[in-house]
């Protein structure tokens, strides 16, 4: 498999107060072409800022280190922005070309203020140079890729109009409309409710296969990550602890912490805990 | 006898001029040191149902029995009086609190609210609580902001339990933390429940952590109750169309998948 | 400590911090400086300044010693604006705070009568005031904060409106706290911030209102205040414009100085806030 992206050595760290918080300590790993990669942790283990850092999204006064290479297809890709260190300057994509990026929290991600079909449009006109009645018309066939129904009304609602699945939906039209070479999901699915969750994963899962993205999956959850990934990476206080196939990271975790992750987990299969029914029983 | 019975609640809410049902007609009934279980989807109204449990709103119709009285009948200082027998752990533990709070402050304000103990002998009370939820008595003097989330949610645990209620309503009251603190935070609810004979009224969206804890369980549907049952049997063979659709979205852990 | 260095980060703030600095040493150092009666004739009349060093300042038409009136001036000016805008901001956020907490009728109530005093200009309001009840410091002080009162009330409507659906007063119900004190302690100590930065503009709108009463002649008349000096100075401003033009430049520092240090302050806040 070829490598889209290699990341060595990468360290972040957030001043607050004067004082430097370390976000990411030295990760290193590849995001293959084509696979649905799955980064996990709990809070504070650096999935977010590791997430910001490849789209290149992190706040101004973060320090990072170490490098990062893309190896996009010939004509993708801009010069590197001034304010990456030289270090990571390669051929650092657009946001929103070369990157789609989901984040968590919809009602916040989008304008409350403009319909969310001239949000999408925008998107489209901006990165496919596209004049405003085409890319309306694009807009439209993304909303209904991402199976929202009546796309005709939805171009013209205003985010507040819609449920927090629809507005993810749109969020994740918007993303993709440019056709970008990598999806991230930055607990893209945390906010919803778990009828909705599985509906967003699945739709991700098909708008990856048809267009033949990269997918980075951001989650807190091991089990929904499972569901969808290729590869598994478990990242700790900023250290990335384990990556693997996900199988392998199911069925035969090297890493405690991963372990410990997995037991964790309460599936529905769950055994009552050791003080619950069995008193009543 | 039931702890608490509710019959007939309806609370409706207007969504622009057309009024829409939050919870309609329900009626459920909770035992001492029972685990009820709330689940569905979200705008199901599990969260409503909690607020009028609690009387932070007003239903339109319907009654509320709380330890063999008329709950809704109560007003004034007899509400805030019987407000010590039933308890509350919201979902996030740092919008829960005073953001100027120490932990000694949130501690202190039900034993002094409910004349617990004597200023002199609140300090011992406090430590106490802290130690009865696994936390260490010098973590008093900090302030709410300070302490992890896992010690956060323990100290509203332990105000909660503060007043000796029989029964505490836990809104989501784990789904914002990490999956290794969850655990500890369930096992620390079951052995108070056992314990203490604490009945919880548990609102959550994740049937694996309500097969894990609960031992009834009401699956709601835009108000209105679809179906209910012993919690694993219904989590193993729902019934209504919602109970199913929650059951095949819950992400399973395919250990030994081929 | 670090709160301290962000507020003397911008220079704004260091001059605003100068000159109150300035101000209330030259109010606390009036009596030891000046120990006589400020009104006391200390000279001729009409001495200009610079010319007779034990009066530096000059004197004025009745023969006072103008740096004494200007030092007992600052104390009037300065003690009138601090309680006036205390007075104002303790009422508009007890009423602010118990119309936005009750809601219903007492916050329509309470609403009505804030409409009311607002649609009063408040120079107008402390006018009348002041002429019906007679001009003493304490009336002064009343009448100001009677018109300044309505805007942190509303300041404190709007804040307690947003913290009330909060979950930590909704869990202070829950263990059955009293309304009044979820009000005042939970609830009014976190909408303050916002209400006290208005005190800045509030101060130095209370130091101007007082300047205008006194020069109108309805100040404290046992007092020395800077509204009265320019008053005074006004019937010979074409023979001895300094003794309009001293008072004057010190207004104009003082409310300057309240303002840059009051933005000092927000500034300061809004940093540590944006950070946290």
């Amino acid at each position: 498999m070829t490598a889209l992206l290699s990341i060595r050595d990468l360290k972040v760290t957030y001043r607050r107060d004067g004082v430097a918080v370390p976000a990411l300590k030295s990760v290193s790993l590849e995001v293959f072409a084509g696979e649905r990669l799955a980064i996990i942790g709990e809070s504070g283990s650096g999935k977010s800022t590791l997430a910001l850092a490849i789209a290149g999204l992190l706040a101004g006064g973060a320090e990072i280190g170490g490098r990062m290479d893309w190896f996009l297809p010939a004509g993708a890709g801009a010069k590197a922005k001034d304010r990456q260190p030289s270090a990571l300057a390669t051929s650092h994509p657009r946001l929103g070309r070369d990157i789609g990026f989901v984040f968590q929290d919809p009602s916040s991600s989008l304008d409350p203020v403009m319909p969310v079909g001239k949000q999408i449009a925008e998107v489209a006109r901006t990165h496919l140079g596209l004049g405003w009645k085409a890319a309306y018309a694009k807009a439209k066939t993304l909303l209904e890729r991402v199976r929202l129904p009546n796309p005709d009304t939805i171009l013209h609602a205003y985010p507040h109009q819609l449920s927090g699945g629809q507005k993810q939906r749109v969020a994740i039209a918007a993303a993709i409309a440019a056709a970008p070479k990598l999806l991230i999901a930055d607990e893209a699915t945390s906010a919803l409710d778990t009828i909705v969750q599985a509906e967003i994963v699945s739709l991700i899962r098909r708008l990856v296969a048809e267009d033949g993205m990269t997918l980075l999956f951001i989650s807190h959850d091991i089990a929904l990550a499972a569901s969808l990934a290729d590869r598994i990476a478990v990242l700790r206080h900023g250290e990335l602890v384990e990556l693997g196939q996900t199988d392998q990271i199911l069925e035969a975790p090297r890493h405690a912490y991963t372990r410990s992750l997995l037991d964790a987990h309460l599936g529905l299969d769950a055994k009552p805990l050791p003080n619950g029914q069995g008193a009543s029983a | 006898m039931s702890l608490l019975a509710v019959s007939n609640l309806a609370k409706r809410y207007h969504r622009g001029s057309k009024p829409f049902a939050a919870v309609d007609d329900l009626s459920f009934e909770i035992n001492p040191a029972e685990t009820l279980a709330l689940a569905g989807p979200s705008g199901s109204g599990k969260s409503t149902i909690a607020r009028l449990v609690l009387r932070l709103i007003e239903p339109d119709a319907g009654r509320i029995d709380f330890e063999g009285g008329d709950f809704l009948a109560l007003s004034g200082a007899a509400l805030r009086a019987r407000r010590a027998r039933l308890q509350m752990v919201f979902q996030d533990p740092l919008a829960a609190f005073n953001p100027r709070a120490t932990v000694a402050r949130v501690l202190d304000d039900p034993l002094r609210i409910h004349n617990i103990a004597s200023r002199a002998e609140r300090p011992r009370r406090i430590a106490a609580l802290l130690e009865r939820v696994g936390l260490d008595a010098s973590l008093a003097t900090r302030a709410i902001h300070e302490i992890s989330g896992g010690q956060r949610q323990r100290v509203a645990i332990a105000r909660a339990i503060a007043t000796k209620p029989s029964l505490i309503v836990l809104d989501e009251a784990v789904s914002a933390l990490d999956v290794s603190v969850r655990g500890q935070i369930l096992e620390l609810l079951l052995d108070l429940q056992r314990q203490e004979r604490i009945a919880y009224l548990f609102i959550s969206h994740d049937l694996g952590v309500i097969s894990a804890v609960a031992h009834r369980v009401v699956i709601l549907d835009a108000g209105r109750i679809a179906e209910s049952g012993d919690a694993r049997a219904v989590i193993a063979n729902p019934q209504s169309a919602i109970g199913k659709a929650l059951v095949d979205a819950a992400p399973r852990l395919n250990r030994n998948r081929p | 400590m670090n709160r301290l260095h962000r507020f003397f980060r911008t220079p704004e703030a260091i001059a605003g911090a100068l000159i109150l600095a300035l101000l209330i040493a030259m109010a606390l150092a009036a009596p030891l400086l000046f120990s006589g009666d400020p009104q006391a004739i200390a000279g001729p009349a009409l001495l200009p300044p610079f010319h007779d060093w034990s009066l530096p300042l000059g004197t004025d038409r009745l023969g006072r010693d103008v740096l004494a009136e200007l030092f007992h001036g600052a104390r009037t000016s300065l003690a009138v604006g601090l309680a006036a805008a205390a007075a104002a901001l303790l009422i508009g956020a007890v009423i602010g705070t118990l119309a936005g907490f009750a809601g219903g009728l007492v916050d329509e109530v309470l609403m009505r009568i804030t409409d009311a005093f607002q649609t009063v200009p408040s120079f107008l309001l402390a006018l009348a005031f002041v002429s019906i009840v007679g001009p003493s410091l304490g009336v002064v002080v009343a009448a100001i904060a009677l018109g300044a009162w309505t805007g942190p009330a509303r300041v404190a409507r709007a804040e307690v409106l947003s913290i009330r659906e909060r979950d930590y007063v909704a869990g202070a119900r829950v263990i059955g706290m009293h309304p009044l004190e979820i009000a005042f302690r939970e609830v009014l100590p976190n909408a303050l911030p916002p209400v006290l930065a208005l005190s800045s503009v509030i101060v130095a709108a209370a130091i101007l209102t007082e300047a205008a009463l006194s020069f109108l002649g309805l100040g404290d008349p046992n007092r020395v205040t800077w509204g009265g000096m320019i008053a005074e100075g006004r019937t010979v401003l074409r023979t001895a414009p300094f003794l309009s033009i001293i008072p004057g430049v010190s207004l104009v520092l003082t409310v300057l100085g309240v303002y840059l240090a009051g933005e000092g302050v927000v500034e300061s806040t809004a940093v540590r806030r944006s950070l946290s």
